[in-house]
C-alpha cells in the first residue's frame, strides 16, 4: 500500500518536473512564427501587395480557395501572404519592445534592488509614475505624436514595459541580495559588479524569463491594438492593421469574415503560445525552487 | 605578509578587538547587539564564542570581518588584525583581506551556496579573483581542496549543483570555498546547526583538523557549549552583547565563575545522567537589546542575583588564573553564592517532598 503510494508520488514528482507536451507545442508554434518572420521574403509566397483581380469571380473580396488559402481582401490581395508578412512587424515590435524594456527596466531594477539608497528611491518613484498612466492611453498619445517607424513604435512599447519589468527585477534582486550566498561571495572578496553579474543575475533571470514571454505577448497585443487604431508602423503590414482592414467598412466583417479571421487566429495562437509557455516556465522553475 | 607581522611573536594576539561596539538603528530604538567586546586570538588558536540566540555572537563575528549591512549601523571600538587597525576600513578596502586573510563558514550551507551555480565554480571563483589563476589551474586546486575536505569523487562533485549534494557535503563545499585562498583567520558561524547530529562531529573534526594543518586561527560561534568543548582552545561566553566570562576551555569547565555559564553547562544533556531526568533550563528570555536591564544583564534571570546585581553592572574581574576573566558580583563559589545555593536546594527538597 505505502509502496504503491510512494512510487506514485515519485512519478508525479517526475511528471511535474517536465515541461510537458503543451509547452513544446507552443514553443514549436513560436519557432515557426519566428522562422516565418525571419525568412518571409524567401518563402514561396504570393506578393503581399499584388492585385489578384480575377474577372471570372466578379468583385473581390474572394473567399478562401485553393488558389488563395485565406481568401483575398477587397483589393484582391492574398490574405495568406499578408498574414505571414504581418508576423514580421508584429513579432519584431513585440520582441524589440520587451528587449528594450528588459535592458532598461531590468538594469534599473537590479541596481535599485542591490544598492538600495537613493537609486532605489528615485527609480521606485519613476516606476510608480509610469504605472499610474493607463498604458494603452499613453501608447496612443505617444504614437500619435511621433513619426511611426518600426523603431519608434518598439521604443514606445518598450518604454511602457520598463516599469513592470523593473519592479519585478527589483523585487527578485532584493530577495536574492538578502540570501547568505551573496554575503558569502562578498566575504571571499567579490566586487559589487561581480556579485550582480555572477551571483544575482542568474537567479533573477529565472523569474524574469517567464515574464519575458508574457511581456512579449502583451507587447504583441498592444501593437495589434495600436495598428487597429492606425497608430502602428505606418508603412508595412501588421496583424492589427489586417484585422482593421477586415472590419472597417460596414458589413465587411459580415460578408468577408476571412479577411480579419486569419490574422486574428495567428495573433491569438501566438499570444496564447507566449502566455502558456511563460506560465509553464514559471511553474516549472517554482517546483525546482521547492525541491532545492 | 609584512615584516612587522613576521616578527610578531607567538604570544602576541593575531587578531583582537578592543571595546568593539556594534549598534543597529531600529524603529524601536538603538539595539546594542555588540556592546563593548574585547577579545584576542593568538596565531593558530581557536576561540569559541558561546551564547543564546540574540546574545550578539553572530554580529560580533561579522563586525570583526566588517561584513555588516550598509545602513543603520553604528560601530565603535577597534579591530586589530596582525597589529593593523582594520575596524575603520571601508568594504572596498576590506576586499583584499576577505578571502585571502579572513574567511567565513556560514550556518546554513543551503542558503549560503548559490543555487544556480555549480559548486566547483563557486570554489574556483575566489581562486581566479584573488590569485589570478586561469580556469584549468583553479579547477585543479579546487579538486585538491575538495579532496582535503574529504569530498568523495571530487572531480564529479565539482560539476554538481548545491541541490544535488547532501547537507554535510554542502557544508564541506562551504568550508572548501572558505579555505580556497588559504586564509589565516577563519570565522565559523554555527557551522553545524543546520546539520544532522551524526554529521556535526565530522564537520567539527574537519574544521579543527584544517585549522591545525594550516596553522590558522578560528573563531567558532555556537550556542552549544558541548560543541566548543572539544574543538577550541579558549571560550568566551556572551550574554546581551557582552562577554561575561572568558577562559581557556579546560579552566572554564573546571572552574566556572559566572552563574550564566554554569546554567549553560547544566543545560547540556549528559550520558551520565539517569534517563528521563529533567534537563535544567534557564528561565526567562535573553535581554532586550534596545532597553537592556540596568545592572548585570543576566540579573533578571539569575537565581543568585541580589540588589547590587540589579543596580550596578559588575566589572570584568580576573579569577585565580590570569587568563580567566568574568563579570559577576557573586561568582560561583563566593560566600553569597553558596548561601543562596543552600536556600535553593532546601526549597527544592521541600517542594520535591510535597509532591
Amino acid at each position: 500500500m505505502s509502496a504503491v503510494n510512494s512510487s506514485a508520488g515519485a512519478e508525479t514528482a517526475v511528471a511535474r518536473k517536465k515541461l510537458g507536451f503543451g509547452f513544446w507545442l507552443c514553443i514549436g508554434w513560436l519557432a515557426a512564427m519566428v522562422f516565418i518572420a525571419l525568412f518571409t521574403p524567401l518563402l514561396p509566397l504570393k506578393s503581399p501587395t499584388a492585385n489578384f483581380l480575377d474577372s471570372s469571380q466578379g468583385r473581390p473580396p474572394y473567399s478562401p480557395s485553393w488558389k488563395h488559402w485565406f481568401g483575398t481582401d477587397k483589393d484582391a490581395r492574398d490574405v495568406f501572404a499578408r498574414t505571414l508578412y504581418g508576423a514580421r512587424i508584429s513579432l519584431t515590435v513585440g520582441f524589440s519592445a520587451i528587449t528594450a524594456g528588459f535592458l532598461v527596466g531590468g538594469t534599473i531594477g537590479v541596481m535599485s534592488g542591490y544598492f538600495r539608497g537613493w537609486i532605489d528611491r528615485v527609480s521606485s518613484f519613476v516606476f510608480v509614475v509610469l504605472l499610474s498612466f493607463p498604458s494603452l492611453v499613453l501608447a496612443i498619445l505617444l504614437t500619435s505624436l511621433i513619426e511611426r517607424s518600426l523603431l519608434t513604435v518598439s521604443l514606445v512599447l518598450g518604454l511602457l514595459s520598463i516599469a513592470p519589468v523593473g519592479r519585478l527585477a527589483r523585487a527578485a534582486t532584493l530577495q536574492y541580495s538578502e540570501r547568505e550566498f551573496v554575503l558569502a561571495a562578498r566575504q571571499i572578496g567579490a566586487k559589487d559588479r561581480h556579485i550582480i553579474v555572477k551571483e544575482i543575475l542568474p537567479n533573477v533571470a529565472i523569474p524574469m524569463s517567464s515574464l519575458a514571454l508574457l511581456g512579449m505577448a502583451v507587447a504583441v497585443v498592444a501593437e495589434g491594438g495600436l495598428a487597429f487604431l492606425g497608430l502602428s508602423v505606418e508603412k508595412g503590414i501588421t496583424w492589427g492593421g489586417l484585422i482593421q482592414l477586415g472590419s472597417d467598412a460596414s458589413k465587411t466583417l459580415e460578408k468577408a469574415p476571412w479577411i480579419s479571421f486569419f490574422p486574428i487566429l495567428m495573433l491569438f495562437l501566438t499570444v496564447l503560445s507566449l502566455n502558456f509557455a511563460g506560465d509553464r516556465l514559471r511553474t516549472f522553475f517554482d517546483v525546482k525552487e521547492m525541491t532545492l | 605578509m609584512n615584516t612587522t607581522s613576521a616578527v610578531a611573536s607567538e604570544s602576541e594576539p593575531f587578531i583582537e578587538t578592543v571595546g568593539l561596539k556594534t549598534h543597529f538603528r531600529t524603529p524601536r530604538g538603538i539595539a546594542r547587539a555588540v556592546d563593548g567586546v574585547t577579545i584576542q586570538i593568538r596565531r593558530g588558536q581557536s576561540l569559541g564564542v558561546v551564547g543564546e540566540s540574540g546574545s550578539g555572537k553572530t554580529v560580533l563575528s561579522r563586525s570583526i570581518m566588517g561584513l555588516l549591512p550598509r545602513n543603520g549601523v553604528i560601530r565603535e571600538g577597534s579591530v586589530r588584525y596582525r597589529g593593523e587597525e582594520i575596524g575603520n576600513r571601508t568594504p572596498k578596502e576590506m576586499r583584499s583581506v576577505w578571502g585571502r586573510e579572513m574567511a567565513m563558514v556560514f550556518q546554513d550551507p543551503m542558503t549560503s551556496l548559490n543555487p544556480v551555480m555549480k559548486v566547483g565554480k563557486q570554489v574556483t571563483e575566489s581562486l581566479r579573483l584573488h590569485l589570478g589563476m586561469n580556469a584549468a589551474e583553479a579547477t585543479e586546486v579546487a579538486e585538491k581542496i575538495f579532496r582535503d575536505v574529504r569530498i568523495p569523487e571530487p572531480s564529479r562533485r565539482l560539476n554538481q549543483y548545491p541541490h544535488e549534494l547532501s547537507g554535510g557535503m554542502r557544508q564541506r563545499v562551504m568550508i572548501a570555498i572558505a579555505m580556497a585562498c588559504g586564509p589565516n583567520m577563519l570565522f565559523a558561524d554555527e557551522p553545524t546547526t543546520a546539520l544532522d547530529v551524526t554529521v556535526q562531529a565530522q564537520i567539527l573534526e574537519l574544521l579543527s583538523e584544517q585549522i591545525h594543518d594550516r596553522n590558522m586561527s578560528m573563531l567558532l560561534v555556537t550556542h552549544n557549549l558541548g560543541v566548543v568543548a572539544g574543538y577550541t582552545d579558549e571560550i568566551a561566553v556572551m550574554y546581551g552583547g557582552k562577554v561575561v566570562e572568558r577562559a581557556p576551555t579546560k579552566v572554564l569547565f573546571d572552574n566556572v565563575k559566572m552563574p550564566y555559564t554554569e546554567a549553560l553547562l547544566q543545560s547540556i544533556p549528559r550520558l551520565t545522567q539517569p534517563s528521563h531526568s529533567r534537563l535544567a533550563m534557564i528561565p526567562g528570555r535573553p535581554p532586550d537589546l534596545v532597553n537592556p536591564p540596568t545592572g548585570c544583564r543576566f540579573a533578571p534571570r539569575c537565581a543568585y542575583a541580589r540588589d547590587l546585581c540589579r543596580s550596578e553592572e559588575p566589572p570584568l574581574t580576573t579569577a585565580e588564573t590570569p587568563d580567566h576573566t568574568f563579570a559577576c558580583h557573586f561568582p560561583v563559589g563566593s560566600p553569597e553564592y553558596l548561601e543562596r545555593k543552600v536556600e535553593i536546594e532546601r526549597r527544592g527538597a521541600t517542594t520535591g517532598g510535597g509532591n
